[in-house]
Order: C-alpha cells, then structure tokens, then sequence
C-alpha cells in the first residue's frame, strides 16, 4: 500500500517496449541490478526465464489448491460418513457402516473439484482478475502486448527516480520508452 | 549444436513448418473470429443440419417430458436402452479432449497445442449431451437434484456404496473441471482478441471474457502454476470418470457385465472413440481454413498411432471377454459369448468386431496414417464400432440373462433415434458455433511454441525471419 495517500502522485511508471523475448529479459536483469525492486513485464505468452530475472516467486497457488483439495476430500470423507454411520445408517449386503473402500470414489471426486475451482478461482484471486483498468494499459502500443510485443515496466514506488529510469530503459534494446501516468492513484503493482 | 536439441529442433519444425511469426499466428486463428468472410458455405451448411438436429432433440425431449420414458424401447428386461448407450457412448468421446489437453501437457508433448482448444471444447459438448441421458432417464427430471446429497424432511441420504452416486459426482466434477480448464486456457486469447479488434463493442465482450487481463510476468508465474496443476488434476479424474462408469456394470452380477476388465477397457475405448471424433473434426477443420501448417500431417499421422494403439487395447478387452467366459466355467458367461456370437444381435456383434477390431488395423501402414480419406473413414467406423461396442454391452446382456422365462427383445423406438440424432445434431450445432466465436486453436501456446523454435529471431511483421545476430550472445 501507498505511505503517502495523500501526495497525489498519478504516474504508475516507466515502460518499455521491446520486440523480442530475449530483449525483455536482459533489460528486466539489467533493471535489477541497477536497484529497481518493482517491476513487472508483459508478454503475449509466458517466457520461461523472466520471473528469474525479476525475481519473482510465488507459490501462494499451489498451496491454496492443496488446501482445497484436502479439505474438499474431508468433506467428501465426512458426508458419507456422516450419512452412511449416523443419519441414515442402513445395511447394505452386509457391509459396515463405515465401508470405507466404497467412499473412495465420492472422496476422490470431491479433492479434484474443491482443488480445481481453488486453481482457477486461486489464480484469478491472487493475479487481482478480474481488473478492467490498470494504468498500463495506456502505454503506448500496449495492444501489442497481447499479440506480438514485449514490455517492461519499473512501476513508480517511495524513492523512485523516473528520470533514472526512463535513462536506464533507453540504452536497452527498447524501441520505445514513455512514462504513463494512472487514472487515479492506488496501488497497481498487484 | 548437441544431437538432442537438433533432434528437438526438427520435431518443432515438423509441427510449424512455415514462414511464421507471432502477429501472422494471430491473423490466422483470431481472423476465424474476426472476420466472418472466413467461413465456408460448408458452416452455413451444417449449423444448419445442426440446427434442425438441435430442434428435433427438444421436440424428443418435449414429448417424453409430457408422455413419460414409456416413448422409449426401454422394457423389461432390457431397463437399460438408447439412454445408457448413448450417456457412455457421449461421454467416452469426451475423453479424448482431457487427454489432450491435460495428458499431453504433463508429458511435456508440444504437439497437442494446436488440437487441445477443439479437443477441450468437444469434451464439454459431449459431456453436455451425455449428461442429458441419465437426467431423462430418472423420468422426472424436474427432481433431479434428488440425485445430490441434501438435507430433506424425509431425512433420506443417497447411496454411497453404489456406482450410480459415483457416477453422479465423477460426471458433475469432470464437466466442471473441464469447463475451467476450457476457460482458463481462453483468458489470454480473449485479451489478444480484444486488442486485435476493431469494433468496440465486441472489444468490451472480450474484455470482460479476458477478466482485464493484460500478460503480466506475475499473472503469467500463477497463471502457469494453476494451469499445470488443473492438467495434474485432470488426468486421474479422466481416468477415474470412465472407470467410475464402467463400475455401473462391473459391480453388477449380470453376466457379460461382472468383468474386472472393464475400468482399463472402457478408458481405453474412451479414448480409442475420443480421437476419433477428433480426427473425424481436425480432417474438415484444416481444409477449410487452410490451417494445414498448424494442424499438420504429424498430428494426424500420431493421432492415428493412439488410435491404433488404444484401439488394441480395446480389442483385447474383447478377446478377454471370450477367454474369461471360457476359463471361468460359469454356463451363464458362456451362454453369454454364444448368445453374441450366434445371438439375434449377432450382426452387431460382427460389425463391433469389423469397425474396432480389424479396421484401425490399417493404420500399422505410415501412409494410410497420412491419407486423409482412409483416416476420416476409420474414425468414422471407430464412432460407429465404439457405439455397437455399448449396444453389445448393454441391451445384449440384459436381454437374456439367468432365467429363460425372462428372455426378451430390445428394440429402439423412433423416439430413442430421435433423440439420438438429436443429440449428434445439437453437438454440430455447437462444435461449428465454436469455430466462429472462439479461438479454435490455442493461440499463445502456438506462440511459445514458435519462440521455442526461432528465438529472438522471429519476424516482426512479415512472417520473415528477422536477421540473425541481433541481441546474440
């Protein structure tokens, strides 16, 4: 979150253009070790290699699609239980209560949609989707970075140095490099 | 250049050849959506045979509705008819696109990227029409969620040692997940379709679809964790659905059902008719929109190969069945084999053995493998054999079991014909409304496949290999 609400600062960063994947990610490594922490890049398709020279890393998905499976299976688990051992106890061809090798299958079902709703649902949550404005979008060109462009940004954050920036994008291989200013003040880095 | 990665290097050719580029890719899948001139009369054509498929589905639907299942050819002993063939037949060739899509993508196989989007779409439409049957079946399917454990002030709780309550979780699960791994593909296509739009309008559409989405590193990082776990999720799933399916009869005593073959068998044959209907779509669907380079003659040519190979499977699930009725003893698993051997249906049974035993036989020759005709007629004999193959499984063991005192005929009324084809047409109808409206290609997976293949040296505008040298290191 923003430490200064109330300085109306509505420049959200420096963006560069690029035309090819490999140029992207050594301006992305060059940025970094020229000390700019936020950034982010945009690509029409994932570039393996570009969240390492960012350093980004995160596996808050992953763990929430685990835990939703697990708890989805228990839940699977305890409705059979529940209702076979309790409310609605029956015999059937002489099995147990519990017959826990016939409950496999509703458990199993129950992992794999609780874990799949959580993956996409998850994913969506976590990226902040689904956002129908955000300030890149009015780089210059940026309806090219969904089809045939490749961008980075050095978002705007305390102690950032526009002028620094812009310098350090320009002897890249960019072939385009524009400061773009937000709507509206609020943290866009999600 | 180490042998492996020339190795790798010519397989990426085989499956894009051609002058390519990232914004070239675009022109050619998203310009299906974006220009309507695209299409062929055929589209016209069949959305309309679909259509009227789709109309006579509702008017087979309307009619049992007010008059009740007794429409149906359904009897005793035969309680199992049209309905039960077609639910297993559908979702079977539904298979084929969770195999694709998920299978293939664990196993790191790039070539499933161009047939994956249709692939999942004919999982979902074929989910869709398959789920239908069991609905109607009930009878009252205005009180299907009876189906669905609820607390109700009858304090009754379904049946969960029974394959039926399986099927009904596995059906819901693979349906809903399927539609999510569908969909979460689409995002990223969505987003580069409301940026290559023109009209405003339809550029909103697409944005909202895309959920604002804008190929952010970060997005890209989740998005690709999400994306590999859902394919983790989905391929035991597609392995348990048909398994769970062919629990309905396994677990059963009637005879020529109470095989432990049957969970391996049907998944094979799910797949074995899956890829059939592929074949049967990416045959048309590369004519007509001179998508040869993207689905090309290897696709086919390994689409086959799984073709032959599950389709072996299948056959010696078969053979299987003749041995076990032999080994086993039991007179009634004899009277079984004779009676589908010699039977009334034996017909049938003969022309199961024909379309799925010896025809995909064929395709052990590489070039029947590349002809396009010999290719579309197996996949069409595969759907037909996969059908006969439920027919067999179905009404042929119902119709004489223990007790000759209760020996009966099946025979399908109009009505199961009507909604048979009904559904068939409703599936078109859908799978060419798809060609028009979605990306019927996986557009950014075809550009990571591109960049794998050129690098940094992919042209910018003209299809053109830009230069070499440029950012070289």
């Amino acid at each position: 979150m923003s430490a200064h609400a109330e300085t109306v600062d509505l420049l959200y960063g420096v963006c560069a253009e690029f035309n090819a994947p490999g140029d992207l990610i050594r301006a992305a490594e060059k940025a970094r070790e020229a000390g700019f922490t936020e950034m982010d890049c945009f690509s029409p398709f994932p570039i393996h290699g570009l969240t390492d020279a960012m350093k980004f890393h995160d596996v808050k998905v992953p763990w929430t699609i685990f835990g939703a499976g697990f708890l989805g299976g228990l839940t699977g688990l305890a409705l059979q239980y529940i209702t076979s051992v309790y409310t609605y106890r029956h015999n059937v061809g002489g099995r147990p209560a519990f017959s826990w090798p016939s409950f496999i299958p509703v458990t199993y079902e129950c992992t794999i949609l609780c874990a799949g709703l959580a993956a996409v649902f998850g994913m969506a949550a976590f990226n902040g989707l689904p956002k129908p404005y955000h300030p890149v979008f009015s780089a210059p060109n940026f309806d090219r970075a969904s089809q045939d462009k490749f961008f980075l940004c050095l978002e705007n954050h305390d102690g950032f140095d526009a002028a620094k920036a812009e310098a350090l994008l320009k002897s890249t291989n960019a072939v385009n490099v524009a400061r773009v200013d937000a709507e509206e003040a609020g943290n866009w880095s999600q | 250049m180490s042998k492996i990665v020339k190795e790798k290097l010519d397989e990426l050719n085989d499956l894009l050849p051609g002058q390519h580029s990232y914004s070239k890719l675009d022109d050619q899948i998203g310009s299906l959506i974006l220009d309507h001139k695209r299409h062929p009369k055929a589209w016209y054509v069949f959305v309309a045979i679909g259509g009227l498929g789709t109309l006579m589905l509702l008017t087979s639907i309307v009619w049992l509705l007010f008059q009740g299942i007794g429409i149906w050819g359904n009897n005793q002993p035969v309680g199992w008819g049209f309905d039960i063939i077609n639910f297993v037949w559908w979702i079977g060739i539904g298979h084929a696109g969770t195999l694709i899509s998920a299978v293939l993508l664990l196993v790191r196989q790039q070539w499933r990227n161009s047939i994956n989007r249709f692939a999942e779409a004919m999982t979902i439409f074929a989910v869709m029409c398959a789920g239908l049957y069991p609905l109607l079946h009930t009878g009252r399917p205005w009180v299907a969620y009876w189906l669905f454990p609820y607390p109700n002030i009858l304090g009754m709780w379904p049946q969960f040692r029974s394959p039926l309550i399986w099927d009904v979780f596995a059906v819901t699960t693979y349906i809903t997940i399927s539609a999510l791994f569908w969909f979460i593909g689409l995002i990223p296509d969505f987003a580069t379709l409301r940026d290559k739009t023109k009209n405003a309008v339809v550029a909103r559409v697409w944005a909202m679809l895309s959920l604002g989405w804008r190929g952010s590193a970060k997005h890209w990082h989740r998005y690709e964790q999400a994306y590999l776990i859902l394919a983790g999720l989905s391929t035991p799933l597609v392995l348990s659905v048909h398994s769970i399916v062919s629990l309905d009869f396994a677990v059963s005593i009637v005879p020529g059902w109470n095989v432990t073959v049957f969970p391996p068998y049907f998944v094979a044959g799910a797949v074995f008719a899956g890829f059939a209907m592929v074949l049967t779509f990416a045959i048309p669907l590369r004519k007509w929109y001179g998508l040869n380079d993207l689905i090309t003659d290897t696709h086919l040519d390994w689409m086959a190969k799984i073709m032959l190979t599950t389709g072996l499977v299948v056959f010696y699930g078969y053979l299987s069945e003749v041995f076990y009725a032999w080994y086993s003893g039991v007179i009634w698993e004899q009277a079984l084999v004779q009676n589908r051997f010699f039977g009334p249906y034996a017909g049938l049974f003969w022309a199961l053995w024909f379309c799925n035993g010896l025809a995909p036989q064929i395709l052990w020759w590489p070039k029947a493998r590349k002809n396009v005709v010999v290719l579309f007629v197996v996949s069409q004999l595969v759907s037909i054999g996969m059908w006969l193959e439920r027919f067999v499984i179905i009404p042929m063991s119902l119709h004489r079991d223990y007790l000759p005192s209760s020996w009966g005929m099946y025979s399908p009324s109009v009505w199961d014909f009507g909604m048979f084809f009904g559904t068939i047409g409703f599936f078109i109808l859908l799978m060419f409304l798809f060609f028009r409206f979605v990306p019927v290609i996986n557009i950014f997976e075809m550009k990571d496949l591109l960049y794998k293949k050129t690098g940094d040296h992919v042209g910018d505008h003209h299809g053109e290999l830009a230069t070499a040298g440029k950012g070289a290191e």
